[in-house]
């Protein structure tokens, strides 16, 4: 068990390309840290990295206090279940599982009872004799994970390892993983693609762009103060909407009407002409059903609810309505990049289930002006979050100060906030 | 093999198909073992199978007056094809590792060129190596035929190998690494134990190729020093020269099929395609 540090890891491959750009990441001993981002965005690479399979451009990694940049990886003692599983498919199911106590000299009966132990766990009992052909996706990727736990490791680090399952599957493993790292108590790294897994798994959850860590924070927090617009519609689903507006002298003009931020809420917005609103689907509500305490403290628009999907517990209204073109082609580029549901220029508002607006209709709808995000177009910019912060750290600059900023939408201080201290 | 789709009339229709080809492709060889148990008396007898099944033929080529001809031929035959298996396996592990893992200039050339010498007619060019090889003393030697054989067998070799290679996913060399193994263990316990069935197909091919050889075997040899096999028989007589040798012939082709069948039995579980399954996902 150990803590893992990266201090401005850069990766640049053979043909020129970097793949991971001057991250810095502190990982407590003990601790479950998620990496997400979209595909490409070199979540892989930096697990390698760490686990010692690619080799550091620049940068330090340490691994319980000691730099191992130079290392091989069996000299760092890590256990890797990889995205492909890499199951060796001449030895059996009980073979793979015990091939690094083989390699680690253990004797035949403790290697035995290490064997049944994972296998019991995973429940692969029965396919011990088999050959990895033979095996189903999610017994493969129960074998590989069988693999990577049985022996003592300094960490765990986990690329996609649940990607291959069915959903049943996928939440029991899930469970499963969670369990399992809390009562080993060891150090993790879990990379995903998957935002449930992201935001239950983690004590906290690391996003990634093109190489470029974005935030590093509680997923409460990530959900709650994300520092840009891309983490903003990156977590979450379905998406956050991205509602464009013109500033003039504290008011903002929408699609929906002149729309006031209350104090909590209003950044310095000096110096912008447009600004996007990011608001949530569940910010918004049927004005019908708002109770009048609250209701206050949004703002009443009409719009025209164009489908309605009802989920039973939930529904969710879509809202299209106009946008400049060029903020479009902007939130076009986003939702690309981000390789989200549509975004378009329409809202994906939840309504309450009780909720009767009938579909094809303009409705009255309300929307919770303290859960809402100005980001600047220009930068991708929070600059609800980013007030509190002084100008100069830019987005990858964790989460610091998120809970100063946000009043009511982040009743939990975070306890990760000290990501990344200034060097 | 998913039996229960196919309909009856299809699988009869098959077994048929089947026992036609099996038919056309074997009545040769039931026909050289028929003639090898036949008396030279019997040999004009157009009937397919001997009236009195002798062993007079083995025992001629074994034993007899044809034994020194084809003993030491066999010697040379087993001898030199085990060689050139032997070179040209290894250095087409060695040329198709380098193939498969590395990115080096002139990849593509070596592929190439081994392509080009496969298809070039190999009785182009027994002419030129037979004046070559007089002048410079490997006529009539074995390495005078284990380099002729290694241009057949070389260029096959890297070319299965390097396609066996591709395929073996290198993921699991690191996964190794990962589980704690050096280098030379990943190598050892992981990728060799994969390469393994390849190498052996490889080899079988080859021995196949040098073993069958008649062109460089008849060209390039003149006494019992070196020749093969397939190059001797067509210097059997009879019992004496006015007796027919074909039975012989066919005695000593018999026996020279005996160790492809062998071979082929032996490693017939070695030869398994698809071990290389269900490491990786998709
Ligand atoms: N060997 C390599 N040589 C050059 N570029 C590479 C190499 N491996 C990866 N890359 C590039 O590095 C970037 C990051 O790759 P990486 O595999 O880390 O992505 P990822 O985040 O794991 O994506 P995914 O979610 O699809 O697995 C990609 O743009 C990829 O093209
Ligand atoms: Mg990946």
């Amino acid at each position: 068990m150990a803590d893992i540090t990266l201090k401005n890891i850069t990766k640049q491959y053979g043909d020129g390309y970097r793949a991971v750009r001057d991250v810095n990441l502190d990982i407590a001993d003990g601790e479950f840290v998620i990496l997400v981002g979209p595909s490409g965005c070199g979540k892989s690479t930096l697990l390698r990295m760490i686990v010692g399979l690619e080799d550091i451009t620049s940068g330090d990694m340490l691994i319980g206090g000691e730099r191992v940049n130079e290392k091989a990886p069996r000299d760092r003692n890590l256990s890797m279940v990889f995205q492909n599983y890499a199951l060796y498919p001449h030895l059996t199911v009980y073979e793979n599982i015990a091939f690094p106590l083989r390699l680690a000299k253990f004797g035949d009966a403790e290697v035995d009872r290490r064997v049944h132990q994972a296998s019991e766990l995973l429940e692969l009992d029965e396919h011990l004799q088999r050959k990895p052909a033979n095996l189903s996706g999610g017994q493969r990727q129960r074998v590989a994970m069988g693999r990577a736990i049985v022996r003592q490791a300094q960490a765990f680090l986990f690329d996609e390892p649940l990607s291959n399952l069915d959903a049943k599957l996928r939440g029991q493993m899930r469970a499963e993983i969670s369990r399992l790292q809390k009562r080993l108590g060891i150090t993790t790294v879990y990379v995903t693609h998957d935002q449930i897994e992201a935001m239950t798994l983690g004590d906290r959850v690391a996003v990634l762009r093109k190489g470029e860590l974005q935030q590093v924070a509680t997923p409460r927090d990530l959900y709650t103060s994300p520092v840009n617009l891309f983490v903003a519609g990156f977590i979450g689903s379905p998406p956050m909407n991205f509602i464009p507006a013109t500033v003039s002298d504290g008011e903002l003009h929408t699609p929906f009407g002149e729309w006031r931020l209350p104090e909590s809420r209003r950044p310095d917005l000096g110096g912008h002409d447009i600004v996007l609103l990011g608001a949530r689907p569940e910010s918004f509500e049927d004005s019908s059903v708002v109770p009048d305490t609250i209701r206050e403290h949004g703002v009443v628009f009409d719009a025209n609810v164009d489908v309605i999907e009802w989920l039973g517990n939930e529904q969710y209204a879509y809202v299209p309505y106009e946008a400049p073109e060029d903020i479009r082609a902007q939130l076009a580029d986003l939702e690309r990049e981000l390789d989200s549901e549509a975004m378009r220029t329409q809202l994906v508002v939840s309504l309450d289930a009780t909720s009767r607006i009938p579909e094809g209709t303009t409705a009255e709808l309300w929307l919770d002006l303290r859960k809402i995000h100005v980001l600047d177009p220009a930068t991708g910019r929070n600059l609800s979050v980013a007030a509190a912060d002084a100008a100069g750290s830019d987005g990858a600059a964790g989460s610091e100060g998120a809970g100063a900023t946000s009043d009511a939408s982040a009743p939990e201080p975070s306890p990760a906030a000290d990501e990344n201290p200034s060097p | 093999m998913d039996e229960g789709k196919v309909s009856r009339r299809d699988r009869s229709l098959w077994w048929i198909a089947g026992v036609v080809v099996i038919a056309y492709a074997l009545f040769p060889v039931a026909w050289i073992v028929s003639v090898s148990f036949k008396t030279p008396s019997d040999l004009g007898s157009n009937r397919f199978l001997p009236t009195t099944w002798v062993w007079e033929n083995y025992e001629n080529i074994l034993a007899g007056g044809a034994q020194d001809l084809f003993l030491s031929a066999l010697r040379n035959s087993v001898g030199i094809s085990l060689l050139a298996t032997f070179i040209s396996v290894v250095l087409a592990t060695f040329a198709a590792y380098a193939i498969a893992r590395l990115d080096f200039p002139g990849k593509r050339v070596i592929l190439t060129t081994a392509l080009a010498v496969a298809i070039f007619p190999v009785i182009s060019i027994v002419t030129p190596l037979f004046n070559l090889w007089r002048n410079i003393g490997l006529y009539d030697t074995w390495p005078g035929l284990i380099i002729p054989y290694l241009s057949l067998t070389l260029p096959i070799s890297i070319w299965t190998l390097s396609a066996f290679f591709r395929q073996i996913p290198w993921e699991l060399e690191q996964a190794a690494q990962v589980d704690g193994a050096t280098t030379w263990q990943a190598f050892r316990k992981v990728i060799v134990p994969l390469a393994t069935p390849g190498v052996f197909t490889t080899a079988i091919l080859s021995f196949f190729i040098a073993w069958n050889d008649f062109v460089y075997g008849i060209s390039l040899t003149s006494t019992e020093a070196a020749r093969p096999v397939p190059a001797a028989l067509a210097f059997f007589t009879g019992a004496s020269q006015f007796v027919d040798p074909a039975g012989a012939i066919a005695a000593a082709a018999v026996v020279v099929t005996i160790p492809v069948v062998v071979l082929v039995l032996l490693f017939q579980r070695r030869i398994v395609s698809g071990l290389t399954q269900g490491a990786v996902k998709g």
